[in-house]
């Protein structure tokens, strides 16, 4: 049971967002940067696999120098294995992104490849699905539940108001999502493992993904602004609930035009 | 030009809300290009819905009709859009960025080699390209973007642009031919939710719940409410951490972004996570005893007073004027 995880390498969602002097993305100085965190999901799904079935679990990730940091991570929480392609995914869409991604992990002809439903921050929800297609392989979204059983995966699926139950034939590509499982904190036996183990590294040419390819999508950000200011909103304050209340339900009625 | 697609999903025969504003959005896409309007639909149903498509403006629906699309799984939706957009040849194929949209959308595009404009919240097409915005960064950034691709792929964020309907004539319906292969994945069960309880996905009113609650069975305040609105109920992380109600219900960066004509939080701060999953709401009520609740500064109508005292009467207060009107 051979498993990828494509990690993801993202603002802290805590963090301040500042957009650089020509408004054509962020600045990325003074950021502080962190696995995604649908992609731990992932990871820890990947590691719990291994520990029951055995096998390799492969991080990989298209980024720039810091992102071999987070692979770090990986490796002190279980991966056996860590791959960083070296880049800058910034000016590259989504399906940039999967082409690289795909053509790294096709020779490792893993079982399994796990990702994030999303990267935080940019929230795309792209990269699995374009992986999925460009591998060939069978795919199933937003998951919450994953089993292996005789060499089947039964997938349990969140849609709008309902789950579904999806079995699914291997090789396949999964996109973690909440509830899946609690991901595991690093331990110090771990940290120390991961140091032993090299992250291997490679570009896209290597990989023989060309420019021309790397630019296919077309999706192009043209410029980042800040949102507009919420103009004026209103205050009720006081202790008279009755009018607070009756003020809210004009302000349903009359501006909000519910009934 | 030869068009816009709009990928429609359906529910009981009908279009689903999601489906009309994305054929409002296509309607005005091909005003502004000079092309057409279409719209696809899968399943042995798919023709039924020719009237509601034809009201949103489409002059043609494409129909897969196979039993095999009744449910939607991605290998067998892929392969039939793939077979409409290579008789359609649109130059802007629209999804609702709904959950079986974003799945189908970029294992569309991926297999068209061409990008995705993941859950737009505006879209125009000027200067022969497909141009529009979106928040990032839990809405910290707005993006403007352009999709050169051909088509031109993106999927719109639920309640983002209106539902008009155009009042059209039934569309012509144009069957396409499809064959059903061999899926790797099968759908063995659908969990259904308990009868009766709205979705946050779709709803046009939420009424979300927080940590000032105290408790689980204090949900019956924000239920009560969202029943007497006609709303469906929503949550913070908080409380759906501490195991009070179901993730299905949490909205933000690491729940479900929504964005519904009016959005009530009830004893909620307002962490900027949680302000990632509802700050473009259309209206935006707060109800908070603390004066300073970071919530207020993107509500409409900022609250401040105990959410015990005040959901009671306003409950009833809803009620009393539902009644009325
Ligand atoms: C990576 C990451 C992802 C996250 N994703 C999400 C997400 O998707 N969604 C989300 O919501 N959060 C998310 N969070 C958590 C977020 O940071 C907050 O912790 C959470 O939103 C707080 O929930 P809350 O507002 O219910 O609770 P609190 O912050 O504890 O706020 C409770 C509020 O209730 C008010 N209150 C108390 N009693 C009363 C009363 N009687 N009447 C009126 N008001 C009262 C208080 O004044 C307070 O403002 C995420 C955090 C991280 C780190
Ligand atoms: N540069 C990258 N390197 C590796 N994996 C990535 C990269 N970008 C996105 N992913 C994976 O794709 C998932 C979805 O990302 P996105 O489509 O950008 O929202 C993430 O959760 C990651 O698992």
């Amino acid at each position: 049971m051979n498993s990828v995880v494509c990690i993801s390498h993202v603002p802290d969602t805590e963090s301040k967002i500042k957009i650089n002097q020509d408004g054509s993305g962020i600045e990325e100085g003074g950021l502080k940067f962190i696995v995604s965190p649908y992609d731990e999901y992932a990871l820890e799904e990947a590691i719990r696999l291994k520990e029951a079935h055995g096998g390799d679990v492969t991080v990989i990730s298209f980024g720039p120098d810091r992102v071999a940091q987070g692979l770090r991570e990986c490796l002190a929480r279980g991966a056996t294995k860590a791959l960083h392609i070296q880049g800058d995914p910034s000016g590259v869409d989504s399906l940039g992104i999967a082409k690289v991604l795909a053509a790294a992990i096709k020779p490792m002809s893993p079982d399994l490849v796990l990702l994030g439903i999303k990267g935080v921050g940019t929230d795309n929800s792209l990269v699995g699905p374009m992986l999925a297609e460009l591998l060939s392989m069978p795919q199933v979204n937003v998951v919450t539940h994953l089993e292996l059983a005789d060499g089947k995966l039964t997938a349990h699926r969140e849609i709008e108001g309902a789950e579904e139950v999806i079995a699914l034939a291997m090789p396949a590509v999964i996109t973690a999502q909440k509830g899946l499982n609690d991901p595991r904190y690093a331990s110090l036996k771990g940290i120390m493992a991961a140091k032993k183990i090299t992250i291997e590294s490679t570009t896209p040419a290597e990989l023989g993904v060309t420019d021309e390819e790397l630019n296919a999508g077309g999706i192009r950000i043209t410029s980042l602004e800040l949102p507009p200011e919420k103009a004026g909103g209103r205050r009720i304050e006081g202790s008279d609930t009755a009018a607070a209340a009756a003020e809210i339900v004009r302000y349903i009625r009359e501006e909000v035009k519910a009934f | 030009m030869s068009g816009v697609l709009v990928v429609c999903e359906s529910k009981e025969g009908k279009l689903r809300k999601p489906s009309r504003e994305i054929l409002s959005l296509g309607r005005k896409l091909a005003a502004e290009s000079g092309g057409t309007l279409s719209a696809v639909s899968f399943g042995t149903g798919a023709a039924d819905l020719a009237s509601d498509t034809g009201s949103g403006g489409a002059t043609k629906l494409f129909v897969v009709n196979d039993p095999s699309l009744d449910d939607y799984m991605t290998e067998t939706h892929t392969s039939a859009l793939q077979a409409v957009v290579a008789m359609a040849q649109p130059d802007i194929l629209l999804f609702s960025a709904s959950t079986n949209g974003r799945d189908l959308a970029p294992r569309m595009a991926a297999r068209l080699n061409v990008g995705v404009a993941s859950d737009v919240t505006s879209l125009e097409w000027s200067d022969g390209k497909l141009r529009g915005t979106r928040p990032l960064y839990s809405g910290k950034v707005i993006a403007h973007f352009e999709a050169a691709g051909k088509p031109a792929v993106a999927t719109v964020r639920p309640n983002a642009v209106p539902a008009e309907d155009a009042g059209g004539a039934p569309s012509e319906v144009v069957p396409v031919e499809w064959q059903a292969g061999e899926p790797k994945t099968k759908l063995i069960e659908t969990k259904a939710p308990a009868a009766g309880e709205l979705t946050i996905a779709e709803a046009d009113i939420i009424v979300s719940g927080g940590r000032g609650l105290k408790d689980a069975e204090n949900y019956s305040y924000i239920r009560d409410l969202a029943l007497a609105l006609g709303g469906a109920v929503g949550a913070s992380r908080a409380t759906v951490d501490a195991g009070w109600i179901d993730h299905q219900h949490q909205v933000g960066q690491t729940g479900r972004v929504v964005s519904p004509n009016l959005y009530i939080a009830v004893g909620i701060s307002g962490a900027i996570q949680h302000l990632a999953g509802m700050s473009t709401s259309k209206h935006i009520i707060a109800i908070n005893k603390d004066p300073e609740a970071p919530i207020f500064r993107v509500s409409d109508l900022a609250v401040v007073g105990d959410l015990f005292e005040i959901l009671p009467v306003l409950t009833e207060e809803v009620k009393k004027a539902k009644a009325q009107h």
